[in-house]
């Protein structure tokens, strides 16, 4: 993967100034690259990568997988993109396997997302049917560990 | 009551703790210290490695090796060296694969050095040679480097210290603490110097493969210089294997031959699982490496530009992954700097003189950690900075 994309995957809080150090480049040609990426669509925004946990121990974030009837002249797309417009909604993606689509929500408790469920995914005429999956723990989310209680074994100091 | 004083060896008694050691005491007092003070990779060992040691275990390839190592393993060096510093080692009898470099410097040390010899080491450098030098009745003699020549040996500095008892150079680059390398152009009056004695090299490339600018050369490369050098290297820091506690030496026939008896009686054989792993690494992962390579070289460069705009000066080192910014400018002694960072800011650093005398005024700082990890230290560094300062003119 290109330097500059990792970098910023993995902080892209990083100035601007520090990346074109880190890559022994000019700010301005740095500044070029990330313009051209987002004007290509390659980079899509920049998002803080949150512990909803750490927040709000009730949160609740379920993955639902979906069976669909493709439509026949769109297959799955227009139903994707319905269901991408719903804002409580994190993630939609079509899947090969089992089921069709699968679709990542955050709500505030369990009877938010039940409701969610059953009244707006279910409600679809082409969803056959649903079976949703609640996330017990978050481990790593986009690249970044969150629940990490291991320690740097190397110690403090060594020659 | 037992007589530990008449009991125990003068020359362990005599054997200075590490420099390093106490300041890690004082480092491990301080509660939330995030550290950039180690001397080893932060990455994890490539998966295909572990999993050629675990599928070795499984085997049950348990058993003691060859003494000088797998020769499936001793062939790969063999290749492996051809192709890093173009020289060539018969498999046979000219390689030795030790527990470690640490081993291969101790063996080299051993094989070489009479009661009374004068042993060269370039400072600042790792802290075991001069111990070992000493241990074998030998006469430790510091060549010191200094930033102004990018803590390269020079020729002049070299002749200087050659008097008719000088037996062996100790030759430590890419260099631990300060990240300075040598090239050909650097190497060759120094081969130059050596050509026409019989003093001998102990060549340490353990960070051959973390170089960021050019090829790694070695001294053992250069016109009449096989003969007279051994050549020390490792996975420790190209794989991120420290742990495994593999290491290789290779050098003339005539050497090697004496060197084999003492690692038998030493060591026996460098562990077998540790081996089959190796031969791993060495026949596909230098994909791994050059990732690695790359990262570090970010953090290198982060780092570099991080401390001369603090104010430190930092010559920006070609190897490894430490620099050696100047804390002169503060007014503070190494040790006194590293103390009070450590205590007013929680950052661990290691003091330059523990790598020998001219490392005084300066500091070791690691970059075997994340970007994250070495923003957060460089900005404690420059409130300790701005606090000083402060002090200072208030
Ligand atoms: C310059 C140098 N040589 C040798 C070693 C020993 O490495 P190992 O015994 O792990 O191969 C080190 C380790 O820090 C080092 O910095």
């Amino acid at each position: 993967m290109d330097s500059l994309i990792k970098l910023l995957k993995t902080n892209a809080r990083l100035s601007n100034a520090e990346i074109a150090v880190m890559l022994d480049k000019t700010e301005e040609q740095i500044a070029e690259e990330i313009s051209k990426l987002e004007c290509n669509g390659i980079i899509k925004g920049y998002t803080a990568i949150i512990d909803e946990a750490a927040i709000d121990s009730n949160a609740v974030f379920a993955l639902i997988e979906l069976k669909v009837t493709p439509q026949s002249q769109s297959g799955f797309d227009e139903i994707a993109q319905e269901i991408s417009s719903y804002e409580e909604v994190e993630s939609v993606r079509l899947m090969s396997g089992g089921y069709d689509i699968l679709v990542s929500v955050t709500g505030n408790n369990i009877r938010d997302i039940s409701q969610f469920v059953s009244q707006r995914l279910a409600a679809i005429d082409a969803v056959q049917s649903t079976t949703t999956h609640f996330v017990l723990k978050n481990y790593k989310e986009n690249g970044i560990i969150i629940n990490n209680d291991q320690t740097d074994e190397r110690g403090m100091i060594s020659p | 009551m037992m007589d530990y004083d008449r009991l125990l060896s003068q020359e362990a008694v005599k054997m200075k703790p590490s420099g390093i050691r106490k300041f890690f005491d004082i480092a491990q007092s301080v509660e939330g210290v995030i550290s950039l003070g180690v001397g080893e990779p932060d990455f994890k060992t490539p998966w295909s490695i572990r999993q050629s040691a675990i599928s070795a275990l499984e085997k049950g390839k348990t058993t003691y090796t060859a003494n000088a190592g797998l020769i499936e393993l001793r062939r790969e060096i063999s290749a492996y060296l051809k192709r890093l510093i173009r020289t060539e080692y018969n498999p046979e009898s000219e390689i030795i694969v030790t527990v470690g470099g640490s081993e291969a410097i101790d063996l080299s040390i051993r094989a070489i050095v009479n009661p009374g010899d004068e042993v060269l080491i370039v400072e600042p450098c790792f802290v075991c040679y001069s111990p070992l030098v000493s241990l074998m009745g030998g006469i430790p003699v510091s060549i010191e480097t200094k930033a102004e020549d990018e803590f390269r040996l020079t020729a002049d500095a070299l002749k200087e210290k050659i008097t008719d008892k000088t037996k062996l150079l100790i030759m430590p680059f890419p260099n631990n603490p300060t990240g300075a390398i040598m090239c050909r152009e650097d190497l060759e009056p120094i081969a130059e110097v050596l050509r026409d004695t019989n003093i001998f090299v102990a060549s340490d490339e353990i960070y051959a493969e973390l170089t960021y600018s050019g090829k790694h050369c070695s001294i053992a490369e250069l016109e009449g210089m096989r003969e007279r050098t051994v050549v020390i290297n490792g996975f420790s820091k190209t794989f991120a294997m420290t742990g495994w506690r593999l290491g290789f030496m290779a050098g003339p026939e005539e050497i090697m031959r004496h060197v084999y008896k003492l690692h038998q009686y030493q060591i026996m054989s460098s562990p077998s699982i540790s081996q089959y792993a190796a031969i791993t690494a060495l026949q596909s992962c230098f994909g791994d490496v050059a990732k690695m390579r790359n990262e570090y070289n970010m953090r290198r460069r982060f780092l570099v530009d991080s401390f001369n705009k603090l104010g430190l000066d930092c010559f920006t080192p070609q190897g490894a992954f430490y620099v050696f910014p100047s804390i002169k400018s503060t007014g503070l002694t190494s040790n006194e700097f590293c103390e009070r960072l450590v205590q007013e800011k929680k950052v661990a650093v290691v003091p330059g003189d523990a790598f020998g005398k001219c490392g005084e005024g300066y500091i070791r700082v690691s970059y075997a950690y994340s970007i994250n990890h070495l923003r957060e230290a460089v900005k404690r560094i420059g409130e300790f900075l701005s606090e000083l300062k402060e002090a200072e003119n208030g």
